[in-house]
């Protein structure tokens, strides 16, 4: 269709699109090889979209429909109604409050008829798009602190209110915007604080803490040493180091143990302590939990997920068992693997090597996105295109390192693979919104 | 906006590589290097299901199956798909309430969880069964009808032959590890069951299955390439005639003791019979543990299978030894005379042995009179031979013939746990008198067959085959060939002729001759077998316990017919009284009788009906029969005051005679308490009572 339309097709670049339709494909194949069952009548089924593949088949037909009218959309419609869409993103954010319908311990869907609309999910697009608005504006000074903290806000105050639902997975995404700041000149400095506090949070896990507070003393008094000449010359030094290293105590000894205990639920605790293999420390004792009680939850929580999740993956040796014949993903024992843990029908069915083909396929995706991102003369473009793989980017590592134990279990989606409408209606507006500027590459929106 | 921060756009590549390169080393550990996952993925998935094989079968002579399978029917139930039933209707024709319903439903939960089928009911009555399996399509995927296969007795005899399956216990798994047992299976704990489980347990097979995560099976693995088949049990061929068997056992009934019968030319049993014996039936099925703990408290011992696990004096049937150990060594011929005038002299006057038919003897009438005087003569010759040089050697020279003839070690029977019996050694009267200061006056009576030998029915059954044979027997044995060959060389040492001492056949042939007097004139005379020379030799054992002298046991043992001889035959009455002529000889002939002619002559069909029903259970047998069965009651009563009173829950309010009174009859939760008549005050059962014979019931019926 698109080519014969050459005014449509103009510009658009093939290689995402195929990308794009590989990745679908993958998909649907994982999906219909973790929920078929033997005997069923697959065209029959099919047809009456009772399954998870045939629905999800729907969801890509609409994604499709929809992608085609983006295209025939003008790109300067993006940058022009960027805000009123992001007043409509939170809008929606906000409506959730008093509609939201109580599913699987989430309050972040809306329930219109037959579909499930999760707002949260939907709104990166507008976040994405309202970003690149806010940096490309002409008075927009991004070397100001004043603009960081505008763009900061920007992106967390729709953060804070996914909080609110109870979807830290999906809150925890609008983080990745951060990519984009970057590129457009956030300091390094802040970048490797951020690193920084990671690093002291994990160690501040890993770790016990009066030995932690006793190595972060160490290095502090070392630094103090090895800096004296500087420090007799200027006393600023010093009150940089003895500040760090207050800041590190601090955050270490109160900050982490406050989250963790208070604003954090006691789930998600336990899903980054299990991560690290550790028991969650905050437990009160006197909660009437016996050491087999600890057990046998751990045996059903969050943590026999990840181990029958990397039993899945792992069992699936360098060439997979073959599509219909991985017994771990097609048999149940991994929860959620149509949507979140879908990784793990890949990883048992085509092995390592289909493990790598999937990866490679994102990897190639994510690189071209940014070799787009930087062909843009105009900045609104270019900061799109890094706030899609900045999205894009998060959900891949996370989700696949959530499936190989690597990162704690946060419910997010794979992008185009993971079943679910929503997901797949937004990845896909995402990537063709990014193909449509990219086809008018020339022009400068502002 | 000019591009100033371009060189960060690598930074950002580099991110995305390094995760995805971390990502890929956990994909490389998980996939490639760690070998565990693929092994935990089949702990998860796969089920490697055992399919047990059909046991083989037992049959006799004549290829009736004695030992058989059948099938039970369990009601199985998968609560998760029960819900919704028509509870009231199931309850109506399962014949519980509801409340036993839900319970057995929650013990079902509580075993296999919702997911997993349980046993709802086990064995399931045939008019249950039927009602069940008409509805069972009101019930469907909730339950369900599955069949387990059980042993089964077709001629309802030969328990003590058969032995019975158990389940397998930790030191029978840690023996046999090899064998591919696991907890839960059964095996053969006793009898033909025990001795041939080799090959009547069959092969094993394997079914690979796939289960999801509730361990419910969704198929076969791999279409089954890699299932391996079940190799049904082997069917053992025995000699055993069960017609022969049903009638010992009906002539054993109300009495304690064994009737062997064994064919001598082959060694093979023919018969064996333990009595009191059992249903065999009883110890398969739902109810196996109630009634073994029955049938092992039973004071009578029916567990207890007396033709191989009991020994006794073999009394006067011992004599026919003696005369030949006489002959053998040559102290006496076929003439030499004794005398008696009434009592053995040999050893002094002080202590004389009685005898009970005063006269003059040579051999053969020493037999057929059962002479004590002539047999201790004898012995005391053996004895006293001035060939040897001591009186040890002499005895250990009179060992060696009862060795030889079967006495005193294990025949090797294919019975488990066969007692050896006891022959007098110089060892163990040196140890009770001290070297040297014994003599054969310290244990004359062993000459009669009393005092310190004893043997086992089944030994003295292979005598009566030995001196049958003029010489030589085979090993008395249960299976004579396995269906498909002796792999496991079970039955080799079935197949040789032990020829253990070299006595020529003209002694024989004397001792035959006493033995056919014993039923033509002598003490078995009362016996005789019409158109049949049998030759016999009765006893009568006087009998100790604890000090207390009984009743004398019965005792009497036979081959038949002497020209060619078919059968060899003994049977012991414990404690009947009387003498061996009285009770075990018409058994005997009975038994002769009808295993030659194949059925009894009319008009000694009286015989057989007397002798079935004289109820010979000896009196400390019955002493503590009623013991067992107060105690049991008192019990009972005991457990009935402390259900009302868990009912009540006030001790104090109510005194022990006021509940006695059945004052709180109404109170009481009346279907789970047995026996809930109000106590009475009576410890002795009433007459009817006295003899609630576990087995009664069956005994009636054969």
């Amino acid at each position: 269709m698109n080519q014969q339309n050459p005014a449509i097709s103009k510009g658009i670049d093939w290689s995402l699109v195929g990308i794009y339709l590989l990745l679908v494909v993958i998909g649907l194949t994982a999906i219909f090889a973790a929920t078929y069952k033997e005997g069923d009548a697959v065209i029959q089924s099919f047809l009456k979209f009772k399954t998870d593949y045939s629905k999800q088949f729907f969801f890509f037909c609409a994604a499709l429909t929809i992608c085609f009218f983006i295209l025939l959309t003008d790109s300067k419609f993006f940058s022009a109604t960027a805000n009123l869409g992001y007043a409509l993103g939170i809008f929606l954010l906000f409506l959730v409050f008093p509609f939201h319908s109580r599913i699987k311990g989430t309050e972040s869907i809306i329930k219109l008829g037959a579909f499930n609309f999760q707002p949260a999910e939907f709104c990166k697009v507008f976040v994405a798009l309202a970003l690149a608005k806010y940096l490309s504006r002409p008075e927009t000074d991004f070397s100001k602190t004043r603009s960081q903290l505008i763009a900061t806000g920007i992106v967390l105050f729709p953060a804070a209110l996914t909080i609110l639902q109870s979807e830290t997975g999906l809150a925890l995404v609008f983080f990745s915007f951060f990519i984009v700041m970057y590129r457009e000149g956030l300091p390094s400095s802040i970048l490797l604080a951020g690193f920084a506090v990671a690093a002291l949070i994990v160690a501040t896990i890993v770790i016990e803490p009066n030995t932690l507070a006793i190595i972060i003393t160490t290095i502090a008094a070392l630094a103090i040493y090895s800096l004296r000449r500087q420090i007799r010359r200027r006393r600023r030094v010093l009150t940089t180091i003895i500040f760090f290293w207050f800041l590190c105590v601090g955050i270490q000894r109160f900050a982490v143990p406050y989250i963790f205990k208070n604003i954090l639920q006691k789930h998600q605790v336990e899903r980054i302590y299990d991560l690290f293999g550790k028991d969650n420390p905050y437990l009160k004792k006197g909660e009437g939990e016996t050491v087999e009680m600890t057990a046998k939850k751990k045996e059903s929580g969050s943590s026999y997920n990840v181990r029958q999740s990397k039993i899945a993956i792992g069992s699936g040796r360098i060439w997979g068992k073959g599509l219909l014949k991985a017994t771990q993903t097609r048999y149940d024992f991994v929860p959620e693997q149509r949507t979140d843990f879908i990784f793990c029908t890949v990883g048992e069915g085509f092995g390592f090597l289909g493990s790598i083909v999937l990866l490679g396929l994102y990897l190639i995706l994510l690189f071209r996105i940014v070799t787009i991102a930087e062909r843009q003369r105009s900045t609104f473009s270019r900061c799109y295109a890094y706030g899609v793989a900045a999205v894009f980017f998060f959900h891949i590592a996370i989700n696949v390192a959530m499936t190989v134990g690597l990162a704690p279990v946060i419910g997010i989606p794979l992008p185009f693979v993971s079943y679910g409408g929503t997901s797949l209606l937004t990845f896909s507006i995402l990537l063709f919104i990014l193909i449509r500027l990219d086809a008018d590459r020339q022009m400068v929106l502002r | 906006m000019p591009v100033f921060n371009q060189s960060r756009s690598r930074i950002i590549r580099l991110i995305f590589l390094v995760a995805f390169i971390i990502i890929i080393a956990q994909l490389f550990y998980l996939q490639v290097i760690s070998g565990k996952f693929g092994r935990l993925a089949d702990e998860n998935a796969i089920l490697r299901k055992t399919i047990y094989p059909p046991r083989g079968l037992v049959l006799d002579k004549k290829k009736r199956a004695i030992l058989n399978n059948t099938l039970t029917y369990d009601l199985m139930v998968t609560p998760a798909q029960a819900k919704g039933i028509d509870t009231a209707f199931f309850c109506r024709l399962m014949e519980i309430d509801t409340t036993e319903f839900h319970k057995r439903m929650i013990t079902a939960i509580i075993k296999n969880s919702s997911q997993k089928p349980s046993i709802f009911e086990a064995s399931l009555p045939p008019q249950k069964y039927a009602r069940i399996q008409e509805n069972l399509w009101r019930f469907q995927n909730g339950f369900y009808i599955q069949e387990r296969p059980i042993r089964s007795y077709p001629y309802n005899a030969g328990a003590n032959i058969m032995g019975y399956l158990g389940e397998v216990d930790t030191n029978y798994l840690k023996k046999y590890a090899d064998a591919g047992y696991v907890s839960g299976d059964y095996a053969g704990m006793t009898g033909i069951e025990a001795s041939y489980e080799k090959a009547l347990m069959g092969e094993r097979g394997v079914q690979v299955l796939i289960k999801d995560n509730f361990s419910r099976i969704q198929g076969s693995y791999e279409s089954g390439a890699m299932d391996e088949q079940a190799v049904a049990g082997k069917n053992l061929y025995t000699s055993l005639d069960i017609e022969l068997q049903q009638l010992g056992e009906k002539l054993m009934s109300n009495k304690v003791g064994s009737i062997v019968a064994i064919d001598p030319r082959t060694g093979s049993i023919i018969s064996m019979v333990s009595s009191p014996t059992y249903n065999p039936g009883y110890l398969t099925g739902a109810e196996r543990r109630k009634h073994f703990s029955e049938l092992y408290t039973d004071p009578r011992l029916p567990l207890l299978n007396r033709a191989v696990n009991a020994s006794y004096a073999p009394g006067s049937t011992f004599k026919t030894l003696q005369a030949l150990v006489g002959l053998a060594e040559g102290v006496i011929t076929t003439q030499t005379n004794f005398s008696c005038s009434g009592a053995f002299y040999g050893c002094g006057s002080g202590n004389p042995m009685g005898c009970l038919d005063p006269g003059t003897y040579h051999l053969s009438t020493g037999i057929t009179h059962s002479c004590n005087t002539y047999f201790a003569n004898v012995m005391q010759r053996v004895i006293n031979n001035p060939k040897f040089p001591s009186e040890d050697s002499s005895l250990r020279n009179w060992n060696r013939y009862m060795y030889a003839f079967g006495l005193g070690h294990r025949l090797g029977v294919d019975i488990p746990t066969e007692q050896k019996g006891t022959i007098p050694t110089p060892e163990m009267f040196n140890k009770v008198y001290g070297a040297g200061r014994w003599g054969f006056c310290n244990y004359r009576s062993v000459s009669i067959g009393q005092g310190e030998v004893t043997a086992t029915p089944l030994q003295v059954a292979n005598e009566m085959a030995y001196i049958a044979n003029k010489g030589w027997f085979i090993i008395p044995h249960l299976v004579d060939s396995i269906e498909g060959g002796d792999k496991f060389n079970l039955l080799d040492k079935y197949k040789v002729r032990n020829v253990p001492i070299n006595i020529p056949d003209s002694i024989f042939e004397a001792v035959h001759d006493g033995m056919q007097g014993v039923m033509e004139t002598g003490t078995g005379r009362g016996a005789k077998v019409p158109g049949i020379t049998v030759c016999g030799k009765t006893g009568t054992v006087e009998n100790y316990y604890r000090g207390v002298k009984q009743p004398n046991h019965s005792f009497f043992c036979a081959f038949a017919p002497r020209e060619n001889p078919k059968i060899a035959i003994m049977c012991v009455v414990e404690n009947s009284g009387r003498f061996g002529g009285t009770y075990a000889a018409p058994i005997v002939s009975l038994m002769i009788e009808k295993y030659l002619n194949d059925t009894i002559a009319t008009n000694r069909k009286p015989l057989e009906d007397r002798m079935s029903s004289i109820n010979l259970i000896p009196p400390l047998m019955m002493q503590k029969l009623r013991t067992k069965d107060s105690l049991q009651k008192v019990k009972e009563m005991e457990k009935e005051l402390k259900n009302i009173k868990d009912t009540l829950q006030s001790d104090d309010n109510l005194t022990e005679a006021e509940i006695r009174a059945g004052k709180t009859k109404d109170n009481k939760p009346s279907k789970d308490i047995p026996n809930k008549k109000p106590v009475k005050t009576d410890m002795v059962p009433p007459e009817k009572q006295r003899e609630p014979v576990g087995n009664k019931k069956d005994t009636a019926k054969r």
